[in-house]
Formats: C-alpha cells, sequence, structure tokens
C-alpha cells in the first residue's frame, strides 16, 4: 500500500466523524466565543458587537461567582468520593461476598434509572417533617431538618444525589480493570504473605491508575455536566446557592432569552475545561506511552 | 451561515405562501397550549375544540399540546423567531412583555372591530385584565388563571380550640392562630406548624399576596419600574420571615412548594396558602374536613393573579386573526368558560360564566370553589415587567436571602431594586 | 477463585477484615438500593402510604394506570428506543471507522485530530446547549429524533476507547487477514470488530444507560409528544402546579425504566464475563 493511499483511506474513514464532530462541537465551541462579544437579538434589534461588555457584566454578576463557587466545590467532593466508593465498590463486588449478584445491581441501578425521576425520590428523602430521612431521625428523637430549604445544607445534600448516581457507573470501569489484573499477581502475594491492604496499595491501586485518570475525566465532565436533580428538586435555590454553571447556562439562555450572556458563561466553562483538558492530555499521553 | 438563515427564511415564507394559498376555502389555526394542571385539562381543551371546529366547518384547529408552560413559551418563541408562529397560544399572562418585545403579538384592539366586540373585551374581571393590558391596549385575554387561596385543616382547628369554621382574618391572626396550631413533642420538636407559605421555585407568587394585603404594588404598568425597597415592601417581607424566625409558627428555610400538599394531608401543618387549581386535588385527598379561605388582610385582603392568556400572533393572515378571534371569543364564552373551570379547578375569569346552571349547580355542591371568585374584588395582577424571567428572578433570590437569613430584608430588597433597576432602564 | 487462593494463602487473620468488608458492602447497597425500594413501595401503595410504611397496607396496580392515563409513556418510550438506538447504530458505525483510523493508519495530521477528538471529552456538546440549539433550527430539526441524538454520535469517547482496543490486536492477524485477500474495510470488519467485542458490549452498555437517562438537551430541543423521551415526559408531568404525587411518578418511573433494569438484571453476568474476556485476552 502506498502512502497516498494509506492517507487517503485515513481520511475517508474519519470523514463522518469528523463532520459531525466539527458541526456539534468544535464549530459551536468557537461560535459561541464570538457571540460573546455581541449583544442578545430581540425582535427587530439585531445582535451589534459591544466589545467585552458581557464580560464586564460577569464581572459584577454575583450569581456568576456564586455559581462558580458551589460547581468548584460540587466538583471538588463529588469527584475524589465517587472515584473513591466506585473503587470500594469494585473491590468487594470483585471479590468473594454473599449476595454479590444483588450488591452489584444495587450499585449499579441508579445509573440505569433516569435521575430526572430519582431526584424526585430523593425530594422525599429531603422533605422536613414527613420525609424519609426526618422519620429516621424522628426515631432518635432528631428534629426536622430543611435539607434542600437552608443554603448551608443544600449543596451537601445535592452532592450526595450526584455521588449516589455516579459510583455505581465508575465502578463498572474498575470492575473491568480489576479482572484484567492477572491472578498470578494475587498468588504470588499471598505466597509473600503480603496483606489484603498492602497488596491492593502496592499492586492494585497503581495497576489501576490508568482507568482512575480516564474515570476522573468522566467525573470532570458529569461535575460539570449533571445538573437534572437541580431542575427537580432545588431550581438552584435558595438564592443560587445550590446552582451550578451548566444550569445557569440554562436558566440564561432557555428562561431569561439572553443568548448573549449564555454564550459568555458558557465561553468561561470551556475555558475552565481546556485548561483541565491540557493537564489531563499530559497523563493520558503517558498512559498511552506506556502501553 | 448566513445563507443557510436566509434558506429557513424561504423555507418559512414557503409554509406561510402554502398556508395563504389554502385560505381561500379554510383558514388553518395552529394554536399551542400548556397544561399545569394534573388529570382532564389536556382532554379538555381538545374537545372544546374539536366542539368548535364541528360549529364552524370552514376553520381547522390544530391543537398542540406543548407541555409546561416553559416548554410553551420556549416552543412559541423558536417558532417565532424561525418565521413560523402558531396563530394563537395559550401562555403566561407574565409572558406578555416579552412577547411584545419580540413584536410576535398584536393587540386585540387591532383586530376587533364593532362595539360588541369592545363589550366582550370590557366583561372580563379586572383583576385578571391588569395583566393582559400595557399602554391601553388589550394583548391577552384571561383563560387558565388562578389565585392564591388559604387551606385550612378543621380538626386541627378544632383540636387547638379555635372556632373551625373561621380561618383566620389578618396577619395577626394568622400568627395568633398558628402559634395555637403548632404542636411540639416532648423534646421540643414540631411536629406540626400552623401555617405553610411555600417558597421554593416561584417565592414571589405567593409573596405578592403579602405586599397586596399591605397596599403596594411591586411593578408600574408600564413593566419598566420595580418597587421592591419600598418599606411596606421590606415590611411585608419582614412578616414573612417573622413567621419562623420570631413567632416560630412556620417551618424555617425555604418551603417546597411540590411537597406543601402532601404536607397539608399529613397533618404537618394546619394552614397553607397555595393555588385555587389544588382544589379538586385537596378535595380528593385531604383525609380531613377543611376550609378554603381568603388570604389574610393587612391593610386591606389581597392577592396576586396567575395562570395564562390567549395571545394572537403577528405573523398570519387577516382572515386568520379574525378566525382566531372568534375562537377566543367562543372558547371564553359563560358556557366553556364554565365548562372549562369545573373541569380543572380554574377561575372562570368573567362574572356571567358564574351565572350558568352548569356553574351555579358546581358551586353549590363545592362552595369552596367561589372563594377565589371572591378575591378577585381584591386581586392585583401577577408580577409582569420587561425581562420577565430576569427581574422575578432577582426578587426571588432577595426572598430566598431573607427567608433563609442570608440577608435582612431591607438589604436584599434594596439590592434587588438596584438590580433590577440596571436592567429596566433601558426600556423607560 | 482467586479471593479462595488469596485467602487460603494469608490465613486466618483476615477474617475480620472480611466480615467488615461485607458489612461495609451490604450496608452501602442497602443505601444505594434505597430509592429504588422506595419507588416499589409507593408505586404499588395507594397514595396515603406514600409517607407512612405500614407492613399491612393494601397493595394496588392503580398508580400504574393512572399514571398510564396521565401522560402517552407508550409513546414516549417509543421515541426513547427509537432515540437509544439511532445513536448507538451511529456511534458504532462512525467510531470505530474513525478509531480504525486512528489506530491503524498513518496519514498527515493524524495527531491533531487525535487531539481535537479527545478535546470532545471535556468540551462536550452538553454544555453547547445555546450554539447546538441555534444549528439545529438552522438546520430545521428542532423537535426531532434526529436532533436529539446527531451531537452525540461523533462520541470522542467512544473513539478513544475503540482505538486504544485496536491499538492491542496484534499486526500479525491483521498481516495474516490481508495474505487471505481482504481489504482494508474487510481487515477491520473481520479481525479488529470481532476481537474488540467486549469493548463495543461495554461501550454499549455505557452509551445506552446515558442516553436513555439523558435530560437537559432533550428538554430544549423537543417539545412535541411524538418526540419527548421518556425523561422529558417524565419531567413535564411531574411539574403541575398541584404539587408533587409520589405515587404517580414512581410508577411512572418504574414502568419507563423497568425494561433497561431487568435487561441489567438478566444480563449481568455476561456484561461482566465480557469484560473479564476482554481483560484476560
Amino acid at each position: 500500500m502506498t502512502r497516498r493511499i494509506e492517507w487517503i483511506h485515513g481520511w475517508l474513514l474519519l470523514t463522518p466523524a469528523l463532520v459531525l464532530l466539527f458541526a456539534f462541537t468544535h464549530v459551536p465551541a468557537v461560535k459561541t466565543i464570538i457571540d460573546s462579544f455581541f449583544s442578545t437579538p430581540r425582535g427587530a434589534r439585531p445582535a451589534t458587537f459591544v466589545g467585552t461588555a458581557n464580560y464586564e457584566f460577569l464581572l459584577n454578576d454575583a450569581t456568576f461567582w456564586r455559581v462558580l463557587e458551589n460547581n468548584a466545590l460540587y466538583a471538588l467532593v463529588t469527584i475524589p468520593v465517587s472515584i473513591a466508593l466506585a473503587i470500594a465498590m469494585a473491590l468487594w463486588v470483585d471479590g468473594k461476598l454473599k449476595g454479590r449478584g444483588f450488591v452489584r445491581m444495587a450499585y449499579f441501578a441508579p445509573t440505569v434509572l433516569p435521575l430526572i425521576a430519582t431526584a424526585n425520590i430523593w425530594m422525599f428523602f429531603y422533605t422536613p417533617g414527613f420525609g424519609l430521612i426526618d422519620q429516621v431521625r424522628a426515631l432518635f428523637g432528631g428534629a426536622q431538618v430543611n435539607w434542600l430549604g437552608d443554603p448551608q445544607l443544600v449543596l451537601g445534600a445535592v452532592m450526595v444525589v450526584a455521588i449516589w448516581k455516579e459510583a455505581g457507573f465508575f465502578m463498572i470501569f474498575y470492575l473491568a480493570a480489576l479482572q484484567s489484573i492477572p491472578p498470578s499477581l494475587r498468588e504470588a502475594a499471598a505466597i509473600e504473605g503480603a496483606s489484603r491492604w498492602t497488596f491492593f496499595r502496592r499492586v492494585t491501586f497503581p495497576l489501576l491508575m490508568p482507568t482512575t485518570l480516564f474515570v476522573s475525566i468522566n467525573a470532570v465532565i458529569n461535575a460539570v455536566r449533571l445538573v437534572d436533580h437541580i431542575f427537580v428538586m432545588t431550581e438552584g435555590g435558595p438564592d443560587n446557592h445550590s446552582s451550578l454553571l451548566l444550569y445557569y447556562i440554562y436558566e440564561t439562555a432557555f428562561k431569561f432569552w439572553d443568548t448573549a450572556y449564555a454564550s459568555t458563561l458558557t465561553v468561561v466553562v470551556l475555558a475552565i475545561l481546556s485548561v483541565l483538558a491540557i493537564g489531563q492530555f499530559h497523563l493520558i499521553d503517558r498512559r498511552v506511552h506506556y502501553r | 451561515m448566513s445563507i443557510l438563515k436566509k434558506a429557513g427564511m424561504l423555507a418559512g415564507a414557503a409554509a406561510l405562501g402554502a398556508m395563504l394559498s389554502t385560505s381561500a376555502q379554510a383558514v388553518e389555526l395552529q394554536f399551542f397550549f400548556p397544561v399545569a394542571v394534573g388529570g382532564k385539562a389536556a382532554q379538555t381543551i381538545e374537545d372544546l375544540t374539536n366542539d368548535y371546529v364541528k360549529a364552524n366547518p370552514d376553520v381547522t384547529i390544530d391543537a398542540v399540546y406543548a407541555g409546561s408552560y416553559q416548554d410553551t413559551i420556549t416552543k412559541t418563541l423558536t417558532a417565532v423567531r424561525g418565521g413560523t408562529p402558531p396563530q394563537l397560544s395559550v401562555i403566561l399572562s407574565v409572558d406578555m412583555f416579552t412577547l411584545i418585545e419580540e413584536d410576535a403579538i398584536v393587540a386585540f384592539e387591532d383586530v376587533i372591530e364593532d362595539g360588541a366586540d369592545q363589550a366582550w373585551l370590557d366583561a372580563f374581571y379586572p383583576a385578571f385584565m391588569d395583566n393582559s393590558t400595557t399602554g391601553g391596549k388589550t394583548y391577552g385575554i384571561p383563560f387558565q388563571r388562578s389565585t392564591p387561596v388559604l387551606y385550612w385543616n378543621k380538626e386541627a382547628f378544632a383540636e387547638a380550640g379555635l372556632d373551625p369554621e373561621t380561618p383566620p382574618a389578618n396577619w395577626e391572626e394568622q400568627v395568633e392562630f398558628g402559634k395555637k396550631l403548632t404542636k411540639r413533642d416532648a423534646d421540643g420538636n414540631v411536629t406540626q406548624w400552623g401555617v405553610r407559605i411555600p417558597s421554593s421555585g416561584f417565592p414571589y407568587w405567593l409573596f405578592q399576596g403579602l405586599t397586596t394585603q399591605n397596599d403596594v404594588i411591586l411593578a408600574n404598568d408600564a413593566g419598566n419600574e420595580t418597587n421592591f425597597d419600598d418599606p411596606k415592601v421590606i415590611e411585608a417581607l419582614q412578616y414573612l420571615v417573622d413567621l419562623s424566625t420570631k413567632h416560630e409558627v412556620m417551618q424555617p428555610g425555604i418551603i417546597e412548594w411540590g411537597a406543601t400538599p402532601k404536607a397539608f394531608f399529613e397533618g404537618q401543618t394546619a394552614m397553607m396558602w397555595t393555588t385555587t387549581g389544588n382544589l379538586t386535588n385537596v378535595r380528593e385527598n385531604a383525609p380531613f374536613d377543611f376550609g378554603v379561605g381568603m388570604l389574610p388582610a393587612k391593610v386591606r385582603p389581597g392577592a396576586p393573579t396567575g395562570g395564562g392568556n390567549f395571545y394572537i400572533f403577528k405573523d398570519s393572515t387577516d382572515a386568520q386573526q379574525k378566525a382566531s378571534l372568534d375562537f377566543i371569543k367562543w372558547i371564553s364564552a359563560p358556557e366553556q368558560a364554565a365548562r372549562w373551570s369545573i373541569a380543572t379547578g380554574y377561575v372562570a375569569p368573567r362574572p356571567d360564566a358564574w351565572e350558568t346552571p352548569a356553574m351555579k349547580e358546581y358551586v353549590e355542591g363545592f362552595p369552596q370553589a367561589k372563594v377565589a371568585r371572591d378575591q378577585l374584588e381584591y386581586a392585583v395582577a401577577e408580577l409582569a415587567t420587561y425581562q420577565n424571567q430576569r427581574i422575578t428572578t432577582i426578587l426571588n433570590d432577595a426572598l430566598e436571602a431573607a427567608i433563609t437569613g442570608q440577608k435582612d430584608p431591607k438589604t436584599a430588597l434594596d439590592e434587588a431594586q438596584a438590580q433590577a433597576d440596571r436592567i429596566l432602564s433601558a426600556y423607560r | 477463585m482467586t479471593a479462595r487462593s488469596l485467602s487460603a494463602g494469608i490465613g486466618r487473620s483476615v477474617d475480620y477484615d472480611r466480615l467488615l468488608n461485607s458489612l461495609g458492602a451490604w450496608a452501602l447497597a442497602l443505601i444505594w438500593f434505597l430509592p429504588l425500594i422506595y419507588a416499589l413501595w409507593t408505586a404499588f401503595h395507594p397514595g396515603e402510604f406514600a409517607t407512612r410504611f405500614d407492613p399491612l397496607a393494601p397493595l394496588t396496580l392503580d398508580n400504574f394506570a393512572r399514571a398510564w392515563e396521565a401522560a402517552p409513556f407508550a409513546r414516549y418510550f417509543l421515541n426513547t428506543v427509537l432515540l437509544v438506538t439511532f445513536i448507538l447504530v451511529g456511534q458504532f458505525v462512525l467510531c470505530t471507522l474513525a478509531a480504525y483510523a486512528f489506530a491503524r493508519y498513518r496519514f498527515p495530521g493524524s495527531s491533531i485530530l487525535f487531539t481535537l477528538v479527545l478535546l470532545q471529552l471535556l468540551v462536550m456538546p452538553d454544555i453547547l446547549i445555546v450554539e447546538n440549539y441555534a444549528t439545529m433550527r438552522m438546520l430545521g430539526l428542532v423537535d426531532t429524533i434526529a436532533a436529539i441524538g446527531l451531537p452525540y454520535i461523533a462520541s470522542g469517547f467512544g473513539i478513544f476507547l475503540l482505538r486504544q482496543t485496536f491499538m492491542t490486536v496484534p499486526k500479525e492477524l491483521e498481516e495474516a487477514a490481508r495474505v487471505e485477500g481482504a481489504g482494508p474495510l474487510g481487515v477491520m470488519l473481520k479481525v479488529y470488530v470481532p476481537l474488540a467485542k467486549p469493548t463495543y458490549l461495554a461501550y454499549g452498555l455505557v452509551s445506552v444507560s446515558h442516553h436513555w437517562n439523558n435530560f437537559l438537551w432533550p428538554l430544549i430541543v423537543t417539545n412535541s409528544v411524538e418526540t419527548r423521551p421518556v425523561t422529558v415526559g417524565l419531567s413535564v408531568f411531574s411539574a403541575v402546579d398541584q404539587g408533587i404525587d409520589w405515587s404517580i411518578i414512581t410508577a411512572a418511573t418504574l414502568m419507563t425504566s423497568g425494561p433497561l433494569l431487568i435487561a441489567f438484571l438478566l444480563f449481568q453476568r455476561q456484561f461482566v464475563q465480557s469484560f473479564m474476556r476482554a481483560g484476560i485476552k
């Protein structure tokens, strides 16, 4: 096969995917940046170039800063916790355990159930007074807690739902990785008398590293993308204490009809993700070469 | 890109042309409607539409159930911007300014012809028309309209030594009753609250009940000036905050709207403020005797209105606009309005609808249905401004900040007013 | 099997540790299962027991009947099935072709293009809702099932995953196939695709469960019964003025997610085995 033909074949194979990829990811990303320098067209008034006016508005937008802070905190908690839980789940389900099938299904169930529906159930759990959590607390003489109605508690409450939703999904990746670890390694470790914990720390965890990287990318994505439960449980309230960036973008674009400012907010999210992407590409690159 | 846009517009024009050519024989109307209450609402609208088409064979109506109010305005604005708007639609009354700003709708005065039509316009409850007119012109016709009322648990009232037939008449009584109704267990934990005014999602609506009672309006008729920092508004917010913090008769923090009826059924609260749209729900599910009353008064009784209006869209032919008007006139006529009200719990928007035999019979069997109508005398327009969703969000955030103790009422409302001014100054 | 040999080697001292682990695993499983238990409880009992857990509460199917009547769930369900199938087939075809190109072809710009593909792992269409909505409007695709699916078909995740798998396929197999006269596509279909079966299965599972439950983008781009997937249908149906009716919502949830849950229950062993096979090879 000549080189020229190889080029053409390569390009032909790529074309369909690239067309869609550019149409719905790269071009819109660039257009978003352009739109953020224009005003929102309304009725008869077309969009006009406004320079950095949208960005100036953003800097003075207290809601934006609040939402940014929420999302940072949300990511910092949900990512490590759901990954740690996913590893624990995978180890448990991979090992010898009574009722393993049920346990595995229980962990995975949240992935299969639509968050938009289960968020309603969580809302019942969190309802003060007659909600499940309060009913259980009442057995021990606990007072009512307004989980979703208290700005100090609400972000934590929605984080729990996100972790519940995600850990089982990540578990699947770890399960696959665990099962590709050669049994001979464990046997060798067992002969040397290594404890399970030592084995995990020295052998399993390092071998899971590529999976952890991969899962962490997914976790970062979900920390930005997964806002379904916000729609149902809090609508971002009280006073934006549970609002996340994507929810705020949705509100701005499809409730306030301010598409220019929504683009500006999107640019910020894209910038943050790009920085993360560059960092993670280095790690992925290493992994690829490693193989 | 612009070529594609043009192509889109051409396609729109072609579609419009196709509609024009068929309008020689029959007028085709597309009609978007939302459903915000469960049950038979969608079915009733479809039945009404079919009845109309049967009686008017020269008109065809494509009635499209567009989802929630939010879905409907989104779908409509998308269609307007794409050059293929519906001919008529039911949309929130507070979206009037948005629709005007998008240059999407026409005033009814520009479509009606004679004095009889004018008389028809004048026959709706003025409280509902407040949200339907601006600058002396009528843009919306009240259809699925509601208003908040007070529901109380008669058994809980009797247990607390209160007259089960008498709800609190004013703010002070609401607190006084609330204190008697709030029950605590041995640990001091509350098992039943006195009153519940939900504050999640759209707290401004019920809050507007309080401000109206304190005799202050939140925005002007032109929709370009708000009043959030008025001392009377601050006083109203202070009262709302005090219910939980000072008087301890209401659960602290944000109270979920969606869980409110259930909390009432479960005896978590002895009184609740919620929409008349809940009448049927409460009647079917409350395991105790309940009463429905007007919201308690302060300086005066008062409540906001809510719900959706009919709008006629600009980008239609004269024949289509005439046909739309005729359909709206028919569906809002007394018999149809009564049928709609009985099926859904919405408030029939015209006094003459309440005089129909069907309505009289309904009210006789279920006198609670009358409360909303009687309250209309004191009702005011729901908060509506230009950039409506953004302005109400600003107010909602301020209310939530005060209710959760993040800010005191004055600071929260002063800040909200400043933010609203910044946005609305462009419209003055 | 390996676990048994491990415990035999380490001896008695780990038993305590094992017990704690089992307890932890079970406790977590119960917490994780709780929402589903609640859904089952509420859906099969009359409304007044939605918040009261009385073991003697009567059973009923009424909630399912009411949910079924209240919204066109059959149609929503069909829309979701169509959507998920469309996305999955599209992803398999496009991602396989692209992954094969990246794994086995050398051509100018391949590393830049691969970087652009990887970029989509983070700059995903879900964030670009404003622009993608404008694009769909321009294409006249708003309120179609195609519009819900199109942005996801060229999946960076899928391309990446398949490329990684394809790269582990020994070149000798490819050469053997070429000797037998297979062209580039033939090699792909006969050698690479069969060897990547576990990856397809794993990716398919992920994709189906994701798009079955995706909400925000379909919410924005659909607005009629004919296109609305189950998630959007559920949200329209639960967001009414009268407040939340948990009985009917849980019934609707079970009705619409039941098939997926049962499928996972039935096939979970196969899923895990396919992962295992992938691992052993």
